[in-house]
This record gives C-alpha cells, structure tokens and sequence, in this order.
C-alpha cells in the first residue's frame, strides 16, 4: 500500500514540475518588461524578437505606485521596466536598481544633453531616458469657452459640472489639486495637503469619472469635456486618424515636468539582454516608430527629423524648453509619502 | 388559458436569455471593427483579430491558464478523489472535522483566499519568479473542496459491501479500490473533475494575487482594461465563445445519445421481465 | 480501516500547509506588525470613518445583487425543471455558456453598452429620456455584478428542483392543495438546499468583488474589495489583512444566518452539477 501511496505522489509531483520545466526552458529567450499601457510598439518587438529573437513579454500597470511595489521585492520577475523620476529616485535609495553598463549601449549618444544627468539620477548610473512630458489639461473645443483655459481652476468650474475626468494616480492628482490651492507639487506640509484633499473632495460632484488609461478613449469619444492626461496622451487623443481633432491640450504653471527612464532591477539575471534592448530602442529609426506608435515626446535628437513637419510643429509633442521653466519635477518624499496616502483615503472614500 | 401560460413562460426565458446574450453578442459584433477601439463602429474589418494572432502576450496567457487549469484539475481530482475515499471511513468525529476545514476555501471570498495564499507564498519563499507553480498550488488549494464534495455523496450512494465482497473473493485492497469503488463513484469524479476545470479556467481574483511572473487570461485581461476596450478583447470573446459552444454541444448531445440508448435498454429489460 | 490512510497526504501536509497557514498569516499581519503585537489596525478600521462607507457600500450591492438574482433566476430554475428532459438539457447549456466566458469579458461588453452614445443611452434618448449618465455610475455596478453571477444562482435550484419527488407534489395535489399552496409548502421547502448555495455562490463573491466596480465604476462607488486590493497592492499589508478579516468574519456571520434558516442543508446540497 505504502509504496502505491509513495508511487502516486511521485507522480503528482512530476505531473505539478513538468510545465513548470517547460516554462523554464521557453524563459530563456524572453524578456520580462514592466511598462505603462500603450508605452512600446509590436512592430518594434517584432523587429526585436527577428533580429536577436528574443520576445518580449510585457505586464502593464497604471501608475508608479504600482511599479514601486512590484520593484520593491527580492523576488520581482522582471528585467526591465520604466518608472518615472520620482520612483526611480527611492527605488536608488533603496539599493533595488542595477548599475548599467554602456558599454552595451553605445546609442546613448543619441540621448540630447538635456536630459541627461537629470537631479533623479545625476550621473545616469541607474536610468537611460525613455520619454518625458508634462501633466496637463485635455479639453474639447466644442464644449469648452476659450476664456476659462490656462489653469487648474477650469476643473472646479461649475459650468462643466459631469463633464471631468481626473486621474486616479495619487501623486498626479495631488499634485493637481495642490496646484490649484497654489502651494508646490512636492509640499509635505500638512495643512497644504489636507487643503488639496479638501479641494479634491469639493470637487468630486463635478467629476464624471476617476479613470485612467481609459480617459483617452473617453475623450477621443466626445464623453467628456475636460481630463487631467499626460502630454503624451494627449498627442495620441488629438492625432487626426485614431484621434479627435476637436481635442487641444494645454499645460498650467507650476504643474509637473515628468522622466520616464529605463532602469533594470538589481536582480534581474538578463541583465546583458536588457541592455542589448535598451540600445536596440535608442537606434533612431527604431525610436522614431516606436515614438510615432506611443506619442509621448522623446529625448532621442535624432527622431524628430525624421518624423517629419507635422510632428516637430505639434506643440503637444515637441514642447519648447523654455515652456518648461516653471514646471517642477517630482521628488520622492521619503516617509511623508504616508500624509500623502492619508489623505488620498479620505478623497477616495468620500 | 394553457396557451397564454406556455407563451409567458417561454416570453420570459427568452427575456433573461436576451439579457445574458446582448452584451455578448455585441462585443461580439464589434470585433469586425475597424477601429482600435470597441466603443466606435467604423466599419468592417478583421484587424482586430490579426492584432490577437500577432499578440505574444495574448499567447503566452492562454499557455499558462490552459496549463494551470489542466495540472489543478488533474491533481486535484486525484488527490480529492483519495481523500474522500479515505475520509469515507474514517471516525464521524475527526471526518466532520476535516470537512469544516476543508469547507473554507469554499465560503472564504476569493479575495481573502488570494491575498492569504500570496502571504504564505511569500513567507515560504515560492518565489515570484516561479508564478506558474504559484498559480497551479493555489488552484489546486481551492478546487480540491468541490472535488471532495463532488465524490462524497456518491461514495455514500455506494453500498461498502461491493468493497468487502471484492476483498472476500480475493482482491488485494488497491485492486478492490481501483475496480470496485472507483467504477461506482466515477460521475462524481467527472463532475468534479469538470468544475476544477471551469473554475480555473474562470478564476481571476486568487490568480491575480499569487501570480507573479505568470500571467494568465485573466489578469491580462485586467491590466489591459484600464485603457478601455480594446477590440483584441472582442475578438477573443468571439473564439471562446465558439470553442466553448461547441463544446458544450458536442458533450450535450453525447449524453442525451446516451440517455436515449439507457432508456431503450431500461424497456427492453422492462419487456423482458 | 487501512484505506483511511489515502487520506492523510491531504489532512496533514495540504490541509495544515495551503488552507490553514495562510488564514494564520492574515490574522498575524492583522495583530502583529513587525514582530510586536497591535492593535492599531483594528481601532484605525473601526474608529476612522473611512473605512466603513466601503463596508455599507459592498454590503447594500451584495445584497441587492442576491435578491435579484434570486428573484430572476428561481423562477429560470422552475421553468427549466418542468421542461422535457432534452429540452431542458439544451435550454439549461444556454445558461452554462456564458458562465464559461472569462467573466471580466463579460463585464467588459457593459462598458460597450452602458457607454455614453452606446446602445443603451441611444435607446433611452430615442424613448425622450434625455441623457442619462449610465457608465461609471453605482447603478452600472449592480447591473454587471447581476449580470456576472446570474448563472450560479440558476444552476444549484435548477439541479435540486429537477431531482425533486415528483411524487410529494402530486400527493400535495391529491390531498387538495392548490398550485400556490404546493409551491409555498412543498416546492419551495424543498428546493430550500438549491436556493441556499446559490446564495452563497453569489453573495460571497459580490460582497468581495473588486473588478466590476473597478472597471465599471468610475470610483462612484468604492467597495471594500477595491480599499484591500489597494492597500495590498501598496504593500499596507497590516491594515489589508485587518480589512480582509473583517471581510471573512461579515461573510462568515451572513453564512451562519443562513444556516439557521435551513439547518439540515450541508456544504454538498446543490452544487452547480
């Protein structure tokens, strides 16, 4: 009897290791990226997986607290990924990055110097540069009065009562509200962030939906007036074919100037692989596609020519430096990131 | 008077069918969209469908759920089935216990299952780098419940003396199990055996919790939809649902052959007597 | 007996190992943080007002999602159960179906419906209702939610109620009981086992549920899945598993309530086969 029992846990136990094997095996060729959605063209991975064939696996996610958590493990299956500064700026301090070796990326040199060495990452040790943009206002034309623009006090307008999508990201949003209370993106203050939450709640029976990736379908839709997107999000709701040509964006004073850099987490065992991607991404024609596929403005000084006219005349995508003045870059706030989430719970709950 | 009755009861099957179908059926139709988004109709094409063929995300999901759903039902099936073959003839005492626990899984909402599962897989060091036995651990953890009470109520059914009968005429206890007990208690192992299946086929909130590296149908599905509807998504439901309709029906007309043909032997034997 | 021994693989390595630690680990995480014991995350769950709107909320949509799937779908089960064998084999597959979709597909099609200038809307419009906001509404919630678990309260009656003696309901007719009358106090009684699990087969994942408002609610409605998921995804995990225990103790006292109301029903009553 003891040897069948003995027999038949064996072979559960093949049975249970046998695909378990087999992915094993099919892992070898594939690279694991955590990514934003919508953030890196097929046809690049195509061309990718043809030239090297490696295939690259991809899991979204909507915001950088999300990324944080999955980064912040000893385990974390993933070989590259794209926080933004902030999130790149605790995951150095926490020693969760590996250093990356440029001697497998020669194409760094086609990164412009001015988003190198940005105060995140001053010596680029840890990150390569993916895209950038800014935290804005999308809006529709057609349902908008042109004198209302220019600051966050559009979205507390009455007049678009039901007609405003925000974005369900807690450091986005705050950083939305703190702007209209008029206090700084990266304020630990207490009472300036209890205020913001304050002017978050107020707001809520004027907002249709809390959403996130979704608001540029929303959008592109004609549901909604107004929404809290990423600059590059709006490239992609206001481009004529998929898009919606009534859709205009503009940026307010004082909001956030964002980096998303590639990084790789120290324990990831593709490392050389990961690199070999991150050069295959900074070859200009490869980065001009996969820029046209994602929208999102590019640090790469190669594409813009060659995207061509349309592209470098677009205020959203190619945004002159100078515009970039009074915007503020996200820090990371330690501990205080706590107030932060204390006061979300009470705007999410209400 | 008759006839009325007859036609609103099938007016109101028709009614709560119509409601379970139409959202379907317009997902459905908007996979011949030729837009990247379901909520617009701009006219017919099947890009939709060469984006889910090309889409290696897509493909590599469907690998790992088709794996974790086949291995969980296969091991839970037999692991359950011996339980409940064991639990069977045990003492009432310590059987109500086992059954209490293992009841848990369940009642416990998914949700509590997941994240508990996610903890100890954690704090054992399963790590997440090896998501599939993750996955496969934690599916066979909650189908192994409806595996022994699927078998259970027909071991009861089944009378112990065909086990002591065999033993009497000389089998040795495996053998008696293996060509006694099991032949009678097979329907419940095939149903329970089946629902493993559907349920791990269908589960997303314990899957999405234990995880890891592997991604399965469903948690694909959900950390796509927080961009809206994307007409891949159209096009898959429109493949699931032909492959399981077709399914369905090949299994049910199977099985109503098989009831006609036991219904004409019952009156032959009826005849006979 | 030997063959109670096939058993123990189950009750003391994957019993102890995969149902029992884990809920061991959430009531640790709940009353120990970092080694010490607390009791800071039960006074923060139950002193702050933040968290109990979400309890109310999940609770209100968990129950109304129960009642009217119980309300629609007794009466499926009923009429399913009178039909002709065949006929109700391939009837009741129409239902079996859907429930083979991916559910978060499914829930996805209502975000084609229930879209502004989707099907629905249009309908409403054109009937002079005006513009009615349906997407990311708490009403969005209940509908899909109803939608989802429609199925797994159809199947448990229906299995019951077309084992029931139809021998009892004739007697009750002989014995001059009117159709209403045999219903109130034969049928339903006895579908009584049928009703209860599919109650607890919707109510429990309703109440626990974070996908549907998730994708569907627009954060017009936040339920307590949604407050765990987002505090496990980041990395709270004192007051995540404070959250989830509460959760598991409501599930686990409505479960006792119903219970009581049917005591000799056990787990195995009417499963979905």
């Amino acid at each position: 009897m003891k040897k069948y029992i003995s027999a038949i846990l064996a072979a559960l136990f093949v049975v249970t290791m046998l695909p378990l094997a087999l992915v094993g095996c099919a892992n070898e060729k594939t690279l694991n990226i955590l990514n934003w959605g919508d953030y890196l063209d097929k046809d690049v991975k195509n061309e990718f997986k043809k030239r090297t064939g490696i295939t690259i696996k991809e899991t979204n996610v909507t915001s950088n607290e999300d990324m944080l958590i999955k980064l912040e493990q000893e385990d974390c299956p993933f070989d590259l990924c794209t926080p933004s500064d902030y999130a790149i700026e605790r995951l150095i301090k926490g020693g969760w990055l590996a250093e990356i070796n440029y001697d497998n990326i020669p194409n760094i040199v086609n990164i412009d110097e001015y988003y190198r060495n940005l105060p995140f990452d001053p010596d680029n040790k840890y990150s390569v540069p993916y895209t950038w943009g800014v935290l804005g206002v999308l809006y529709n034309k057609t349902m908008v009065d042109e004198a209302d623009l220019g600051s966050w006090d559009i979205l507390w307008n009455e007049k678009y009562s039901g007609q405003i999508f925000m974005y369900d990201s807690i450091r986005d949003t705050m950083a939305v509200a703190l702007g209209y209370c008029g206090y700084s993106i990266n304020s630990t203050d207490p009472d300036e962030l209890k205020a913001a939450a304050d002017a978050l709640i107020a707001q809520r029976p004027l907002v249709k939906a809390w959403c996130t990736d979704d608001i540029k379908d929303n959008m592109i839709d004609g549901t909604g007036a107004l929404a809290v997107v990423y600059s590059g999000d709006a490239v992609w709701c206001t481009e004529p074919e998929e898009g919606n040509t009534d859709l205009d964006f503009f940026c307010p004073e004082g909001s956030n100037l964002y980096f998303d850099s590639m990084v790789i987490p120290k324990n990831s065992k593709k490392k050389d692989m990961a690199e070999q991607f991150i050069n295959f991404l900074l070859e200009p024609e490869i980065a001009a596609r996969n820029t046209e596929y994602i929208g999102y403005s590019t640090p790469n000084k190669e594409v813009i020519p060659l995207l061509g006219e349309d592209w470098e005349n677009n205020h959203i995508f190619n945004i002159p430096h100078e515009e970039l003045a009074t915007l503020e870059i996200f820090r990371d706030l330690g501990d205080d990131i706590k107030l932060y989430e204390a006061e979300w719970d009470r705007v999410n709950i209400h | 008077m008759k006839k009325i009755g007859k036609f609103l009861r099938g007016a109101y099957l028709g009614i709560v069918l119509f409601f379970m179908y139409m959202p379907i059926l317009i997902m459905m139709t908007m996979a011949f969209t030729d837009s990247k988004s379901a909520s617009r109709w701009n006219g017919f094409s099947l890009g939709a469908f060469r984006e889910l063929f090309e889409d290696s995300d897509v493909k590599d999901a469907l690998i790992v759920t088709v794996i974790v759903a086949v291995v969980s039902a296969i091991c839970s099936t037999v692991i359950g089935t011996a339980t409940a073959i064991g639990l069977h003839s045990m003492k009432k005492r310590s059987r109500s216990v086992v059954e209490t626990i293992t009841q848990i899984p369940m009642t416990n909402p998914d949700l509590v299952t997941g994240i508990s599962m996610m903890l100890l897989f954690s704090t054992i060091g399963i790590s997440q780098q090896h998501g599939i036995l993750r996955l496969i651990i934690a599916h066979i953890t909650f189908n192994l419940p409806y595996v022994i009470f699927s078998v259970m109520p027909k071991l009861r059914q089944s009378s112990d003396m065909l086990y002591e009968a065999a033993m009497d005429l000389g089998c040795r206890p495996i053998q008696a199990l293996w060509k006694v007990v099991i032949p009678d208690i097979m329907p419940g192992i095939v149903s329970g055996a089946l629902l493993a299946f559907t349920l791990s086929l269908d589960d997303f909130v314990i899957s999405y919790f234990t995880g890891g590296s592997a991604n399965n149908l469903s948690m694909l599905i959900y950390s796509r939809t927080k961009r809206g509807v994307g007409t891949e998504f159209c096009a898959l439901s429109l493949i699931m649902f032909a492959v399981v309709g077709i399914l369905l029906l090949v299994i049910n007309l199977r099985s109503i052959k098989q009831e006609k043909e036991a219904a004409a032997q019952n009156k032959k034997v009826m005849r006979k007597s | 007996m030997k063959r109670t021994r096939i058993a123990y693989p189950y009750i003391f390595v994957w019993m102890p190992i995969f149902i029992v630690a884990p809920l061991i680990f959430v009531a640790y995480y709940t009353f120990f943080d970092k080694g010490h014991f607390t009791t800071e995350y039960i006074t923060q769950v139950f002193s702050e007002r933040t968290y109990l709107p979400t309890f109310w909320n999940s609770l209100w949509i968990a129950l109304v999602t129960t009642a009217v799937c119980l309300l629609i779908g007794y009466p499926v089960s009923y009429l399913l159960a009178n039909m002709k064998k065949n006929t109700a084999a391939l009837v009741s597959m129409l239902f079996i179906l859907p429930m083979w979709m991916n559910m978060l597909l499914r829930t996805l099609a209502w975000r084609i419906l229930l879209n502004d200038g989707g099907i629905i809307a249009t309908v409403l419009s054109w009937i002079g209702l005006g513009n009615v906001q349906l997407l990311y509404t708490p009403g969005a919630v209940v509908v899909a939610t109803i939608y989802d678990f429609l199925p797994f309260m159809i199947l448990p009656i229906y299995t019951v109620l077309s084992k029931l003696d139809k021998s009892q309901i004739e007697a009750a007719r002989d014995l001059g009981a009117n159709s209403v009358q045999t219903f109130m106090k034969v049928v339903l009684p006895l579908s009584m086992p049928g009703v209860i699990s599919g109650i607890t087969m919707v109510f429990v994942p309703a109440m626990s549920t974070f996908a549907v408002s998730g994708i569907l609610g627009g954060k017009s409605v936040l339920m307590l899945g949604q407050i765990i998921e987002e505090k496990f995804k980041r990395g709270t995990f004192g007051i995540g598993s404070t959250l989830s225990l509460v959760l598991l103790i409501l599930v686990l006292i409505s479960m006792a309530i119903m219970r009581r109301v049917d005591k000799d029903n056990a787990a195995e009553g009417g499963t979905l086969w």
